[in-house]
């Protein structure tokens, strides 16, 4: 079979950075071809330069057996080739069907007025097809959530009816349900003959729907496989270049005192009534499908966001927490979901990002003192292991699983006693996920209180000392590590089941 | 996503890209040195003694607004009120220096904090609205801009204020040697401008609400208290810039400073402030504003019209903010 896109001896490099070193992969028609590999491997830049997004500096690209040059991500599509990326690109004040049909928009006849019934109607049908529901094709984009955002997104490329789709990551913000709508919407695009190109960090999913995995490792081709033929062990070991022994790097810990009791807080459409508490030298996982508050709980306690009513107790005292900045005076931290949105200041240095937060115990009358801000900053890039050339480089520059690491340096250097983590690992490759759960780990050992919202349920199941469910914003369940297993979490969470008062639980 | 060579940063990948990298940290100071050597082909005045301190004492005062407005853009706003502060500013320091009313004549430096304590209001009222009353800056700025003019015009109802004292006619026309007054204020500026910048955890606030609100208030960060401040610094240099003006044309009006704002913008742009915020320096800005000064007074030079001045100067806006983008 002739394959529909053929990448010969591609290679890129961007100042200072080879990113792609003579990379050949072909893709044929109705298979799934999985793309692996750390961060920084030369993943999304490969399918960058696979849509158009990005020209190569060597090599060339053959479309359907003749070859292409693609100037522009248009000239991509204009070719077949479409692409889910990674980061989300909504319009905020654009309809979900306005985004969806955005430069495709259907016109009354010849006449070239959007017509806005049909706008809707497509729309519709397209949802239904893809079996996505609770999305109003009428709602505004800026009023949907990551997960959402991110459906909307699949949608987008699903209404293109491209020959080949390439989906970077597109299981990284939404939950295993949405997840599974995905898989099904794969299925039914390597029927119709589709060649999909897939990047994913999760490496059960990637063996479940693809057919062939090319594994990349710093810009270079490692090699590619038949699914049938190897497993995820291999393609780790070929990912990192060594063997990993553990991901889930838990350490047997004591539970000390109660360092934050959260007591019936409420937020009117948000949340309702949330209480629970988190023990010094414990991991609280709090687990829950898309939608459920968990995000929006942990922004309430960080005074990110003001409760209707409730109380957080801090040390056994009432905390009265009006801002991030009380809430840091009170030894809070909490490393948020949205690295980009609420994590870094991309126009700022890895420096300058990880004393942001802890700054104060860096100056003197005013002055930052230098040398004591590039030790502290050193030593986090060495601890954390972020791989960049200087700590004056820009954290635009970094790839995620760096990002991220600047992320919790930051939080790191700001002494906090309790730790809240919202997706710590999301959209980061095993290296990177390994090394910040033995850092989570390492910091309950030495007797934080550290709180992780994740949506992964490996990661919940691995790294909890104790889960509490969450499910329409309001907590359906407290799991004990005696009792941790993905179906009771997934009852919980889908609100079949409910823990009553006296501490059994019933499900209905 | 790119690999990272340790430790290799750009010097490995050739002549080109060094050469690129160079101009894009340093290009304005390239321009700016090719617009000095056409000057002086040009003009035999260009670069005699007299001219350049003329030059310097020109662009003194946009400078000291141009770096205020470095600070505001820096943060992500904008200030368009601060040419009706350098007026008002002006009319009320000057209506204590006038021997035409002897009965409020007051000692120099009173008179001086007098005009920069109204200033510094104008300032406040801009950050107070911008953050407390969440309304967009240009629009907020914009307001205050007619409002602060009115003042001024109501304040002298439209008359100008002559005949000052001879202690303030040195803040403007005076001498130290051989360096014009509003030279070394200028100067002063530009050294706390860096200290506050550069060396001040205020400035790394400054960087870090213009780069990211949202992660500086989630680091803890007071960003409306980071606002204000910076609102009422660039008011503060505003009037110590109308204060030197007045003093410098021995004249105060309530039309001063008409169409600063504007300088002072483009005077940052040119020196690389991104105005989506979190991007500039106070050097760069510095040199934005010589260029600037540089345009008008060789053109003067050359005996060219101010109508084609205009049309210089926005080109050059143009040209610059090009140059920047294309080597981002």
């Amino acid at each position: 079979m002739e394959p529909i896109y053929s990448l010969k001896n591609i290679t890129k490099e961007f100042p200072g950075v080879l990113a792609l070193d003579d990379v050949s992969v072909d893709f044929y028609p109705g298979e799934v071809h999985a793309i692996c590999g750390e961060n920084g491997a030369g993943k999304s830049t490969l399918m960058k330069v696979c849509s158009g997004m990005y020209m190569p500096d060597g090599g060339a690209l053959y479309i359907k057996g003749k070859k292409a040059h693609l100037r522009s991500i248009a000239d991509g599509l204009k070719n077949g080739i479409s692409m889910v990326h990674q980061e989300l690109s909504p319009v905020p004040y654009m309809t979900v069907a306005e985004n969806i049909y955005l430069g495709h928009e259907p016109t009354l006849g010849a006449v070239p007025i959007v017509s806005k019934i049909q706008l809707i109607h497509k729309t519709r049908d397209l949802f239904e097809e893809m079996k996505i529901e609770g999305i109003n094709p009428k709602s505004m984009m800026y009023e949907l959530s990551v997960a959402e955002t991110q459906l909307v997104e699949i949608a987008k490329v699903m209404m293109l009816n491209s020959d080949m789709v390439i989906m970077d990551e597109p299981t990284s913000a939404i939950t295993d349900r949405e997840a599974e709508l995905l898989f099904d919407m794969i299925e039914d695009l390597k029927r119709r003959g589709i060649a999909i190109a897939y990047i994913s960090h999760k490496m059960d999913e990637i063996f479940r729907i693809s057919d062939k995995i090319t594994v990349m490792r710093d810009g270079k081709h490692v090699g590619t496989h038949l699914a049938a033929d190897t497993n995820t062990h291999d393609v780790i070991t070929m990912m990192v270049g060594r063997e990993l022994t553990d991901i889930y790097p838990k350490l047997e810990t004591q539970a000390g005192g109660v360092a934050m009791q959260v007591e019936r807080l409420s937020k009117e459409g948000l949340f309702e009534d949330i209480t629970f508490n988190v023990r010094r030298g414990e991991i609280l996982g709090i687990a829950g499908l898309m939608g459920a508050g968990r995000t929006e709980v942990v922004e309430t306690v960080f005074g990110l966001r003001k409760a209707d009513s409730g109380k957080v107790v801090i040390d056994g005292k009432p905390a009265v927490i009006k801002s991030p900045r009380d809430a840091i005076k009170k030894g809070l931290a909490l490393v948020t979901e949205d690295r980009k949105g609420t994590g870094l200041v991309l126009t700022g240095s890895i420096k300058e990002n990880v004393t942001l937060a802890a700054l104060d115990k860096y100056k003197k009358f005013g002055f930052i003192k230098k040398r004591s801000e590039i030790k502290a900053t050193d030593g986090q890039i060495e601890s954390l292991r972020i791989k960049t050339p200087s700590r004056n480089q820009l954290v635009a520059n970094l790839s995620g699983g760096n990002q991220q690491k600047v992320v919790l340096a930051k939080w790191m250097l700001a002494d906090a006693d309790i730790i809240i983590f919202d997706e710590p690992t999301r959209g980061i490759d095993v290296g990177a996920k390994a090394e910040i759960h033995s850092l989570m780990s390492q910091l309950a050992a030495d007797g934080k209180a550290v709180v992780m919202i994740s949506s992964e349920m490996p990661e919940v199941l691995g790294m909890s000392d104790r889960i509490i469910v969450l499910c329409e914003g309001r907590v359906t369940g407290e799991i004990g590590k005696e009792e941790f297993s993905q179906k009771t979490i997934m009852e919980y969470a889908a609100g079949i089941r409910t823990a009553n008062t006296e501490g059994g639980s019933i499900v209905q | 996503m790119m690999k990272i060579k340790p430790g290799s940063g750009g010097a490995t990948m050739g002549g080109k890209a060094t050469v690129k990298k160079i101009f894009s940290t340093y290009g304005i100071i390239v321009a700016f040195v090719v617009i000095v050597v056409v000057m002086s082909i040009l003009s035999k005045h260009f670069l005699k003694a007299d001219n350049l301190m003329n030059l310097i004492r020109q662009v003194s005062f946009n400078g000291m607004i141009a770096i205020g407005m470095t600070f505001v853009i820096m943060t992500g706003g904008i200030d368009l009120s601060v040419g009706s502060v350098v007026a008002l500013a002006g009319v009320i320091t000057a209506s204590f220096q006038t021997t035409d009313k002897p009965e409020q004549l007051m000692m120099l430096i009173p008179a001086i904090l007098m005009g920069l304590l109204v200033s510094a209001i104008c300032g406040l009222a801009n950050g107070m609205l911008i953050t407390k009353g969440k309304l967009a800056p240009f629009i907020v700025t914009m307001g205050m801009m007619t409002i602060v003019r009115g003042i001024a015009m109501v304040y002298v109802n439209g008359r100008p204020i002559v005949n000052f004292t001879d202690a303030f006619k040195v803040v403007g026309g005076g001498y130290v040697g051989p360096i014009p007054i509003p030279v070394i204020i200028f100067a002063v500026v530009i050294v706390i401008s860096i200290l506050l910048l550069n060396f001040l955890t205020f400035g790394r606030h400054v960087k870090s609400v213009g780069g990211n609100e949202a992660a500086a208030k989630a680091a803890g960060l007071n960003v409306d208290g980071i606002k204000i401040k910076v609102y009422v610094l660039n008011s503060v240099l505003a009037g110590l810039a109308g204060i030197a003006l007045a003093s410098r044309v021995n004249a105060a009006q309530s039309i001063f400073g008409e169409g600063y704002e504007l300088d002072a913008i483009a005077a940052a742009v040119i020196g690389g402030t991104s105005m989506s915020g979190g991007v500039g320096t106070i050097w760069g800005t510095v040199i934005g504003t010589l260029i600037i000064g540089i345009i008008s007074n060789g053109l003067d030079l050359l005996n060219v019209s101010a109508y084609y001045q205009m049309i210089a100067k926005g080109l050059i806006i143009l040209v610059a903010v090009l140059l920047d983008r294309k080597n981002k």
